[in-house]
């Protein structure tokens, strides 16, 4: 049956599995994806939507890296968002609404049309060891399949455990079992294994709201993507999002479960994300809010069931159901499913390296919530860079791994090693100290020539990107070389309420100016000429914008990176022996011996080791 | 790359050269065993490894049976001691010739000579200090006055890092709000209050203004405070500055240069470093060299922080003229004005003189008349400027150069809010400046701060 021995076996089948697999097969590693159920390929297990701040310039990075994550969004969206527009360019953050059943369909569609992919649907109950190998998996059919390299994304399915109220049960997922007895190898091997939780809200029916009590929420009048690859195109249509609030009523009508939440009476111990809590914790915890934001959010173009995102909770059903109903257009809610929490094994991301392979047993990977992350798109670039770093090794090729001035990418793998997380990992804008530098409108000019470097990105990304910035080039020249006279200027500046001018300038300087856009210079007659004659898109043009207006900033930033990032280039010896140093506290030598910082730029960014640590190994590192 | 230092170092602690009494002072695992084995109690046999920590033992140094003085050894063990390691110091005769010997008997028996500042590295090194502390025991030791050894005191004691920390941590919680502001912008959370923000900006700014003028007044008590004298040739100004030299026999510098050059003379007067500059006299000439001799008086006056105007008291009858010259000339210098040659005015001039003027001294310089008064007015002048009150005082010009960083970013945000400027673009600004401040706090560690750090040390600690 399974007499091959696969380059990579990919343990799972969510977001981070998915494009797990498909990256190492594109990268020429033969490739079997094993999961529980193969109907749910890249399920979005809690809300239906792709991007946000921060996560949609990931998602931006994993297409620019050949990902699928942008592609399937792109063809399954049903509404599109720039987040933050109001705000510099490197808070521009786009999301889609996504059609949930959709998107599973296509991403299965395009794992199945990707050359070195077979599937199997079986759950790995157990992991082969040879020494301190990995060798391949065994599943509960009792089948045993061989491979050079292993990535588990279990995602939350690792000893999985559902609550509703004071009821509890095995799974991974609403109606999906839970996996055992992976973790319990792991540890046997010398894993530290923890438990995380997390929470979902309820979905109802649609046919049962009253969206004219609640505020519409519209996608973009000009939505635009998520992929850099002309083949997806930006949505005709769009379905909206609805808002309304909760009230001190339905805050009495939770608290009335709060002896039987799972949450409170003690059941559940482990952390969920601070960032998105429960509807129970939201009004514990900030008491005099009087009320709190609910989303209506549709799951898809033709299903009625939508998503009440904000009211994620545990409580018991009836109080979920009874409370619901005091919220302003659910006074006749019909649920299609409750709010659950769930508790799951993760196994602290420190234990990893920067290609997330396990210091501990060779060839095996880990992925996604698995590490402690929480999102979709933390997960599937996690599983990008896994599936990545598995065929290189294999390959006898050298790692592929992104700086922090380089990706969100890069800051999200180094953070999880080098920092670990007590709390579900999410990527913020703030987490990043190059956030100028990643923005989603240069993912591709940062990202693609090094993929493309490493036979993944394929020729035609590449091809765009030169083609995006030799014209990006060329139109900043263009306005570093062409002057506009006063005359035809003027107008326009009057227009934007900012001062004349009263001789020829030229336009890099006007275009600089805070209050003019590139709409209103492409009122001046060079400027639109220059455009048609060289065939420049919108895309140029904000890409250009960009650079014009920002280049202080972006200049500024770099500036500050590159100081910063001196310290990237001081490495540390792989055996160096921190209990020599009886100069280093106790606290940092452990964390030290435990993590294994590369660089004395990652020692710094290890909790517990102090600036007078970091001065320390500087000098033993001859500095 | 080094290895890991657990040798025994050696230097002399005191200023080489003849004094009554010398300090050499050994640092390192086996630096009291190594000393034990050279050292001859006086009370019988006692061994210094198993004597309590800071004690000090009479005895003399010897080289097998050759006694080569009679110390007295101080013992200090780890980690209660400077670098944290073992320490001895051995208080022998200050002649060259013991200091010598007794370095080259340790030299020969596993000690060797220290790096420039190694002592204070391997303080550093074992957590006795951190960075800004390790750079005010430089100028500790290179303090010459007693106003700038309390700036460096203070420093050490680490009274201007928790001011910076203070800063540092208001700074870093705004920082956090704007964060949070531009990660949750999508949700109905209130956001950092702009006044409120606005306030602690001009806060954190006017605080950083009055730490970077104080380093123009560190600068000062650490390089002596610039004095010109100035008055037309041969009013005596050598004289007085030959009387005060007479005076006070602290002599720390003498650069002599041309005679047409200013002479500069640096003095503690009453703890407090004077940097006096002889300056040819000033007048209209024809002379080339000359005229280039009064150019540089003048630029020597811009330099100077305090004038000191000398007129010959047998022109006194232009004293107004000559005071409102210079005066005009330099408006914003502080200017004494010094009527030598007080032997030539009868007491009715004088009286008629203290009258008419109230900031005028008469002196002799000649006769050393009046120069007790001089000083005194000197002394009050400095004190009135630096030390009387209590502030924090910036001397390092590494915290320096960070505290204008700092300011230059903090400026660059109070701009950016006025011109509503988004968020996420000088939060870049809010970074930079926490950069900077950290840089004096030591939290933020860049490689060749160290290096410059522990340059400037002189060996022996």
């Amino acid at each position: 049956m399974f007499n091959t021995v696969y380059d990579v076996i990919v343990v799972g089948g969510g977001h981070a599995g998915s494009e797990a697999a498909a990256a190492s097969a594109n990268m020429g590693a033969k490739t079997l994806l094993i999961t529980m159920s193969l109907q749910n390929i890249a399920q979005m297990s809690c809300n239906p939507a792709m991007g946000g701040i921060a996560k949609g310039q990931i998602v931006r990075e994993i297409d620019a890296l050949g990902g699928y994550s942008g592609i399937v969004t792109d063809e399954t969206a049903i509404q599109f968002k720039m987040l933050n527009k109001s705000k510099g360019p490197a808070m521009w953050s786009p999301r889609a609404q996504s059609d949930r059943m959709r998107f599973a369909e296509t991403w299965r569609n395009m794992l199945e049309h990707t050359e070195n992919v077979d599937f199997f649907q079986d759950m790995v109950k157990g992991l082969l060891f040879d020494g301190d190998k990995i060798v391949g998996v065994k599943t509960t059919l009792g089948i045993d399949i061989k491979a050079k390299a292993v990535i588990i994304t279990a995602g939350t399915f690792l000893n999985g455990l559902i609550h509703i109220g004071d009821k509890t049960f095995g799974g991974g997922r609403a109606g999906e079992s839970a996996s055992v007895g992976v973790t319990e190898d792991l540890v046997k091997v010398g894993f530290e294994a923890g438990r995380m939780k997390t929470g979902t809200p309820p979905r109802v029916d649609g046919r049962s709201l009253d969206y004219s009590k609640m505020i519409e929420q519209p996608g973009d009048d000009n939505p635009e993507k998520f992929s850099y690859l002309s083949s997806t195109k930006p949505l005709a249509n769009q379905r909206s999002c609805y808002m309304s609030y909760t009230s001190l009523e339905v805050h009495d009508l939770l608290r009335t479960g709060f002896d039987r939440s799972p949450m409170f009476n003690g059941r559940i111990q482990s952390i969920g994300p601070r960032y998105c809590p429960s509807i129970e914790d939201k009004i514990d915890r900030f008491a005099s809010k009087e009320r709190h934001q609910i989303f209506v959010e549709p799951e898809g173009w033709n299903t009625v069931e939508v998503y009440v995102n904000g009211f994620s909770t545990s409580l018991p059903e009836d109080v979920q159901d009874k409370a619901l109903r005091k919220v302003a257009g659910f006074e006749n809610v019909k649920f299609f499913r409750y709010g659950y929490a769930i508790e799951y094994d993760f196994f602290p991301p420190t234990q990893l390296q920067h290609t997330l392979e396990t210091k501990l047993i060779k060839g095996l990977y880990f992925a996604g919530q698995i590490n402690g992350t929480t999102g979709y798109e933390e997960a599937a670039a996690q599983g990008l860079m896994a599936g990545i770093n598995a065929a290189l090794k294999i390959q006898n090729r050298a790692p592929f791994i992104l700086k922090r001035n380089e990706a969100y990418i890069g800051v999200l793998i180094d953070d999880l090693i080098t920092k670990g997380t007590e709390e579900p990992y999410r990527m913020f804008t703030s987490r990043a100290e190059y956030r100028t530098l990643l923005r989603q409108d240069n993912a591709d000019l940062r990202l693609t020539p090094l993929s493309f470097e490493i036979g993944l990105a394929s020729k035609e990304r590449m091809d765009r990107v030169i083609e995006k910035q030799r014209k990006t080039d060329l139109f900043v020249k263009f306005l570093i070389e062409t002057s506009v006279k006063p005359e035809v200027i003027n107008p326009i500046l009057e227009d934007n309420k900012t001062a004349p001018v009263t001789q020829s300038m030229k336009m890099f300087k006007i275009a600089a100016r805070p209050q003019l856009n590139f709409q209103d210079l492409q009122r001046i007659p060079s400027v639109a000429e220059f455009i048609l004659v060289e065939n420049i898109d919108n895309e140029i043009i904000e890409q250009t914008e960009v650079h014009v207006k920002y280049a202080g900033y972006i200049e500024k930033e770099k500036n500050q990176a590159d100081k910063l990032n001196r310290l990237e280039n001081v490495s540390i010896p792989p055996n160096f022996d921190y209990h020599k140093v009886a100069s280093l506290s106790i606290e940092a030598r452990q964390k030290l011996t435990k993590i294994k910082p590369i660089t004395i730029s990652q020692a710094s960014r290890i909790s517990g080791v102090s600036p007078s640590d970091i001065s320390v190994l500087l000098v033993y590192m001859g500095r | 790359m080094n290895t890991i230092q657990n040798d025994t170092i050696i230097a002399l602690a005191t200023s080489s050269g003849v004094g009554a009494i010398a300090v050499i002072r050994l640092s390192g695992e086996d630096a009291i065993k190594i000393v034990n084995q050279h050292f001859q109690s006086k009370f019988g046999n006692k061994d210094l490894t198993t004597v309590k920590s800071h004690t000090i033992h009479l005895g003399n140094i010897i080289d097998n049976t050759r006694i080569i003085d009679e110390v007295l050894v101080s013992v200090f063990k780890n980690p209660n001691s400077y670098t944290g390691e073992n320490v001895v110091e051995i208080n022998c005769h200050g002649s060259v010739y013991i200091q010598q010997e007794i370095l080259q008997l340790f030299l020969k028996n596993g000690v060797r000579n220290a790096n420039g500042g190694e002592f204070t590295l391997r303080a550093f090194l074992n957590g006795k200090m951190d960075l800004s502390q390790a750079e005010a025991v430089a100028d500790l030791i290179s303090s010459n006055s007693a106003a700038s050894h309390q700036v460096a005191l203070q420093q050490m004691r680490g009274g201007f890092r928790s001011e910076i920390e203070k800063l540092r941590e208001q700074l870093l919680n705004f920082a956090s709000l704007i964060e949070l502001e531009l990660d949750f912008a999508e949700e109905d959370v209130e956001f950092a209050d702009r006044t409120a923000f606005t306030k602690l900006v001009n806060e954190i700014s006017a605080v950083l203004k009055q730490l970077i003028d104080s380093f123009a007044l560190g600068n000062v008590l650490k390089n002596g405070i610039p004095i010109a004298i100035v008055g037309e040739p041969n009013v005596g100004k050598s004289t007085l500055l030959n009387a005060l030299l007479n005076e006070e026999r602290a002599i720390v510098s003498d650069i002599a240069g041309t005679t047409r050059d200013a002479i500069e003379d640096e003095l503690i007067i009453e703890g407090v470093a004077y940097r006096f500059i002889d300056t040819a006299g000033i007048r209209a000439t024809k002379d080339v060299v000359e005229s280039i001799g009064i150019q540089k008086t003048f630029e020597n006056i811009e330099k100077a922080q305090l004038v000191l105007h000398l007129i010959d008291a047998s022109k006194i009858d232009s004293l107004q003229q000559q005071i409102t010259e210079l005066k005009e000339k330099y408006p914003a210098k502080k200017i004494l004005t010094i009527v030598n040659k007080a032997d030539l005015l009868d007491n009715n001039q004088i009286t008629e003189l203290n009258t008419n003027y109230t900031d005028l001294i008469i002196l002799s310089a000649k006769n050393k008349t009046g120069i007790n008064e001089l000083i005194s007015t000197l002394t009050q002048l400095a004190n009135k400027g630096a030390l009387s009150n209590n502030e924090t005082i910036v001397s390092n010009s590494r915290h320096f150069e960070a505290l204008n960083n700092a300011y230059t970013s903090i400026k660059e945000i109070q701009q950016s809010i006025d011109l509503n400027v988004s968020t996420d673009l000088f939060a870049i600004d809010i970074r930079q400046a926490l950069f900077y401040l950290g840089e004096i706090t030591g939290e933020v560690t860049t490689e060749d701060l160290l290096g410059n750090i522990f340059a400037n040390f002189c060996i022996g600690k």
